[in-house]
């Protein structure tokens, strides 16, 4: 009777290697763990800037829409043809060009002169998130009924107030979905940092590959985190949205 | 239903009986011209009245209500209100549409808000009442429309009748001088209706300014002090409801009569 000696299988230790290999030796998981908090901040930061944007946009953009025709001549009305203008020409620019582009031209050509590489990203990624958030709220503000506006009104608000206290709360409802998905967008598109040289999840993932010669273990990693976001970012806003909805019912 | 529905929070400078709103020479057109929804209209509604505004459909009742508080803005003619053009820029619209409560046909509830909401939210933002004297002011008018026990309920939970009792009392929660309603009754179920005519009536017994459009002939003769007959954007015949119903002058306040009675 000989012991056998309990061996590992081949495959299995050559994965534990590579695991040592890309993740553990030199604290290499910090890459990754550095490069998670960086793509979480753009994107946080991104959000924030595109909300904001999108909802100015939106509201310029449905103002003009629904009150134009009625609007007299005169200063206000060239004022919100002129912010209308704008804001057509920001929405056509941003959604016919690549972000990579949209990236470069802000990082190298406008803040040519700046460190602060986050930062950059962040303006970049919420300058252009900032497109599509005013795209949906706006849709979601046009599908209000009309008789919330005049019950508005006929209370005594003005346009403004109307719109802050009573349409856009229901449009926000409504868009939900769609905003949450656009974080899922954005959450993805700033992968692409890398251009700009910041070191966000990708780029870490990126930077390990180009260290250990190994592509599979850093990029699958990559993947899985992006992945895990998003899965629980989807739970996160499915839950809201029922909360949302059952304050209705 | 005897409880105060309305409360009163200044004396106002207009006394029951004189004029508060004042139309006159009104005008809509739509396209150009092509449309005449209001073809030179002109009233006097007079504080402590009730209004009741009858006609076909497509006569123009809800373009001229819904200029009263320039929801609709006339392509010509003047509205007084207390005194004051409304169609006037020098005039706060804002301002004055406080003064004047509405009532859609559809009710028009914010659906994102409770029922104590929907009322406590114009009081606080632009009367800028307390959150607590606003909760209490409605929690008292609720009361009067029997609905104190759905103070926390969202307008979806509620039936119509329930939504448009709602509907009114919130725009007399900002303590208005007049009371403009289209079609309250038009989009209930019919067992619905004498519910919602009941708080109209008990408002008008407490001397509310009404102006109703409705197609509730028997609202009419029993609440009405004056009863206007409207077609194709004028107004045809005016008078009690005695004189309406009971003498119609004009051919075609005869052939709408005999349509609708
Ligand atoms: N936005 C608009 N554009 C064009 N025409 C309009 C518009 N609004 C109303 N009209 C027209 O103006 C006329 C008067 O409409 P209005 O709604 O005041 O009638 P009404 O007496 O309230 O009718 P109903 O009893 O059906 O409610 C109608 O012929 C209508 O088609
Ligand atoms: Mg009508």
């Amino acid at each position: 009777m000989t012991a056998v000696p309990l061996a590992i299988p081949g495959w299995l230790q050559s994965l534990a290697d590579q695991f040592y290999l890309n993740f553990i030796k030199d604290d290499r998981y910090m890459y990754l763990v550095r490069g998670l908090k960086i793509t979480l901040e753009v994107t946080v930061l991104a959000l924030i800037l595109g909300v904001v944007l999108g909802v100015i946009i939106a509201i310029i953009r449905s103002t003009h829409d629904k009150t134009i025709e009625e609007t007299k001549p005169g200063f206000g009305r060239f004022i919100l043809k002129f912010l209308n203008a704008i804001a057509k020409i920001y929405l056509t620019v941003i959604r016919g060009t690549p972000v990579v582009v949209q990236l470069m031209i802000i990082y190298f050509v406008i803040f040519a002169s700046s460190n602060n590489k986050v930062m950059v990203a962040s303006i970049a990624f919420g300058i252009n998130s900032g497109a599509y958030v005013a795209e949906i709220i706006r849709s979601g503000i046009m599908s209000i009924d009309q008789g919330q506006f005049e019950a508005g009104r006929s209370l005594g608000f003005n346009y403004f107030q109307t719109m802050i206290y009573i349409i856009i709360p229901q449009a926000f409802k409504n868009v939900l979905p769609a905003l949450g998905n656009e974080f899922i967008v954005l959450i993805k598109e700033t992968s692409v940092s890398g251009y700009v040289g910041l070191q966000e999840l990708t780029k870490a993932g990126d930077i390990i590959r180009s260290r250990t010669y190994t592509a599979f273990m850093p990029l699958i990693a990559v993947a899985l985190i992006y992945l895990v976001i998003v899965m629980i970012f989807s739970k996160l806003v499915s839950i809201l949205e029922r909360r949302l909805r059952n304050s209705e019912r | 239903m005897s409880a105060d529905l309305t409360v009163h929070a200044e004396e106002n400078a207009i006394a029951a009986g004189e004029v508060l709103i004042s139309v006159s020479g009104l005008k809509k057109h739509y396209n150009g011209g092509a449309v005449k929804a209001l073809d030179g209209v002109d009233a006097e509604i007079r504080k402590g009245e009730v209004v009741v505004i009858v006609g076909p459909s497509g006569s123009g009742k809800s373009t001229f209500l819904r200029s009263l508080n320039l929801l609709e803005r006339p392509t010509e003619g003047t509205i007084l209100f207390e005194g004051k053009d409304i169609t006037s820029h020098k005039n706060d619209i804002n301002l004055l549409r406080q003064k004047m409560g509405m009532v859609f046909q559809h009710f028009n509830l914010f659906p994102h808000l409770t029922v104590l909401d929907n009322m406590t939210l114009g009081p606080k933002k632009l009367l800028k009442m307390s959150k607590e004297d606003a909760e209490a002011k409605a929690r008292q008018l609720l009361e009067t429309v029997a609905l104190a026990d759905r103070a926390d309920a969202y307008p979806s939970q509620l039936s119509g009748g329930q939504k448009q009792r709602i509907a009114i009392v919130r725009a007399l929660c900002m303590s208005p001088d007049v009371m403009l309603f289209d079609e309250p009754t038009s989009a209930l179920d019919p067992e619905m209706v004498g519910e919602v005519l009941d708080v109209m009536k008990s408002l008008a017994k407490e001397g509310m300014t009404m102006v109703v459009v409705t197609h509730e002939m028997g609202f009419a003769k029993e609440v009405g002090d004056r009863v206007i007959f409207m077609e194709s954007g004028v107004i045809v015949e005016e008078g009690t409801p005695e004189e309406i119903f009971g003498a119609p002058k004009s051919e075609r306040l005869q052939t709408f009569l005999a349509k609708v009675l």
